[in-house]
């Protein structure tokens, strides 16, 4: 199923060679959702992918998960074409996804219950000090429904960052939470992957969040999606709330606000 | 509008009206439904009698109730434990089989291409005319019976169990493959849970049904149970005496019915719509 191998020191984690995808519904119409997408992702690098609603970027992220195969093209993971999901990849999903009738400590184990049948004490501990980490420590034992969307969501963070993945890919994972608690999350963020180092790609609509996190930003075009510009953010590290006011920041905020709502760029 | 009492002091009053009649009427609501019942079951006794309906037509209430003592309760508990048997082999048998076959049916386009409409099929036919000829190729005994408890009852857990095994959101399916887990462990730690409700609201129906079934059989081929005893006792001109098991007969049902509700409750609390919690 999976292929376990050492990540490679050279080789891009993550590598999309003109890749596209067609969906066929089952009354025979056909959707592109991606059309000659190249990419490379350096080894614990932060990219942030950017663009209109319906563009593709959750089936660009679900193609490196191995959950859909592309009709066109091949993605690499460390060299190797992705033929399923792999061991070293977490996900956040766009949606919580959480188990209504597991407590949310349960949910956030749920990975390694489904996967061995079994969850350790170190990982129930771990799961412990994630639910700590994204401020939900009082709610360990409450059920899914009994949290609001923004905590639902981070409870799906904390299940993705449970096995320590090299390779994160998040789906939007922030959009449920309020202002306030994103920055925060933001933060959080990028205390982990500085902490523990891992590649990351993270789909947002926030322009001033892309520019916050990642090293470089992926600006996708409408339907069919393709890959309109790729931008270095050559901001500073570490990143902090001063960051935000730098001339640097609003230069590029304005660059791509002008690439994503260029006249057609969303229809 | 107002009412007299708004003016009246809040501290020393016992209750202000609004209050008392909030909850006279709460308990009015409460009682309603027994209160409904008694009703009925007196205009039922009073209606007879002012009518001087014959008893072997439609026995009073108060008759019922004295026919229902006057049987020994040696031959109420045979008769109950034989239709509760037959009742509850049957529903634990289309139990056994019927939900493992919808994991089947609901995880393979074949085998739901090939056996559902098979399936539709056995539903479709009348079990009470086949009922005979299960009895013949089964002779005696509580088999014949058992089968044919387990046909009425066996349909809706299947298609309940199916419909709830599909509606498992895809997100959470595709979560399980992003986890490399086998097909198996998904429909276990994923699809059987999400069908719980559905398969509970089947497992409440199926329940009642097969009681139906086991009287169904009794009518059929039988030498103790309600249903024979029903039979029995009308071929007797003892209509009394059949409303008794009659009402035996539905008491068995409830029971059972609210037995798969509470294990529902207590087992599944989370399969529960909010309000019932
Ligand atoms: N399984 C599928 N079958 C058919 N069409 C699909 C499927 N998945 C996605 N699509 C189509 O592909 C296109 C891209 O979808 P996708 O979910 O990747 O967009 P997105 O960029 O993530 O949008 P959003 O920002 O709203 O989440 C859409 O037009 C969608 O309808
Ligand atoms: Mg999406």
């Amino acid at each position: 199923m999976t292929t376990r191998m050492e990540p490679g020191g050279e080789r891009p984690a993550i590598r999309f060679d003109r890749v596209g995808q067609v969906f066929t519904s089952s009354d025979g119409s056909r959707v592109t959702a991606l059309e000659d997408v190249s990419f490379t992702l350096r080894r614990h690098e932060f990219v942030a992918v950017i663009g209109p609603s319906g563009c593709g970027k959750s089936t660009l992220l679900r193609i490196i998960a191995g959950l859909v195969r592309p009709t066109d093209g091949q993605a690499e993971i460390y060299g190797l074409p992705v033929t399923g999901p792999r061991e070293e990849v977490g996900i956040v999903f766009q949606q919580p996804t959480l188990l209504p009738w597991l407590k949310v400590r349960d949910n956030i184990t749920f990975p390694m219950k489904h996967k061995h049948g079994r969850v350790t004490a170190a990982e129930k501990e771990r799961a412990d000090q994630l639910l700590e980490m994204v401020g939900l420590g009082d709610f360990a034992h409450k059920r899914p429904d009994e949290l609001s969307g923004g905590m639902q969501q981070r409870v799906g963070i904390a299940r993705a960052l449970l096995h320590d993945p090299d390779i994160l890919l998040m789906d939007e994972p922030f959009s449920a939470l309020d202002a306030l608690t994103r920055d925060e999350m933001s933060f959080e963020l990028l205390r982990i992957w500085t902490e523990r180092p891992k590649t990351v790609l993270f789909i947002t609509h926030s322009i001033p969040e892309a520019l916050l996190l990642a090293d470089r930003i992926l600006v996708m075009s409408a339907r069919p999606g393709r890959v309109r510009e790729i931008i270095d953010v050559g901001l500073a590290r570490p990143r902090s709330m001063q960051t935000l006011s730098e001339p640097r920041f609003h230069d590029i905020a304005n660059h791509i606000r002008a690439q994503v709502f260029r006249p057609g760029a969303l229809a | 509008m107002t009412s007299p009492t708004t003016s009246a002091p809040r501290s020393s009053a016992p209750a202000p009206w609004p209050e008392r009649h909030r909850r006279l009427y709460g308990a009015l609501d409460r009682g309603a439904p027994l209160l409904a019942a008694l009703a009925l079951l007196l205009i039922w006794e009073l209606a007879c009698r002012l009518l001087a309906v014959p008893s072997y037509l439609l026995p009073t209430p108060s008759a019922i109730a004295l026919s229902a003592v006057q049987v020994p309760l040696d031959s109420w508990l045979t008769h109950t434990w034989a239709t509760l048997r037959v009742s509850l082999q049957g529903y634990a048998l289309a139990v056994l089989i019927g939900i493992p076959l919808a994991v089947a049916l609901a995880n393979s386009r074949l085998l739901s291409r090939t056996l559902y409409p098979q399936l539709v099929i056995i539903q479709s036919t009348p079990i009470v005319a086949v009922a005979p000829i299960i009895v013949v190729v089964l002779g005696a005994g509580d088999a014949p019976r058992v089968v044919i408890t387990f046909l009425i009852t066996f349909f809706p857990i299947v298609v309940s169990t199916v419909t709830g095994l599909q509606a498992t959101p895809p997100a959470m399916l595709e979560l399980s493959r992003s986890l490399g887990a086998s097909r198996l462990r998904a429909v276990r730690d994923i699809q059987l849970p999400f069908a719980v409700p559905y398969i509970f609201s089947a497992l409440r129906i199926s329940v009642t049904l097969a009681i139906i079934g086991a009287v169904v059989a009794e009518f059929v081929a039988a030498e103790n149970g309600l249903g024979f005893f029903i039979a029995f006792s009308t071929s007797f001109f003892k209509v009394p005496q059949a409303f008794a098991a009659l009402v035996v007969l539905v008491s068995l049902s409830l029971a059972l019915f609210q037995l798969v509700s509470l294990t529902q409750r207590l087992v599944f609390p989370w399969s529960l719509p909010k309000t019932e919690k």
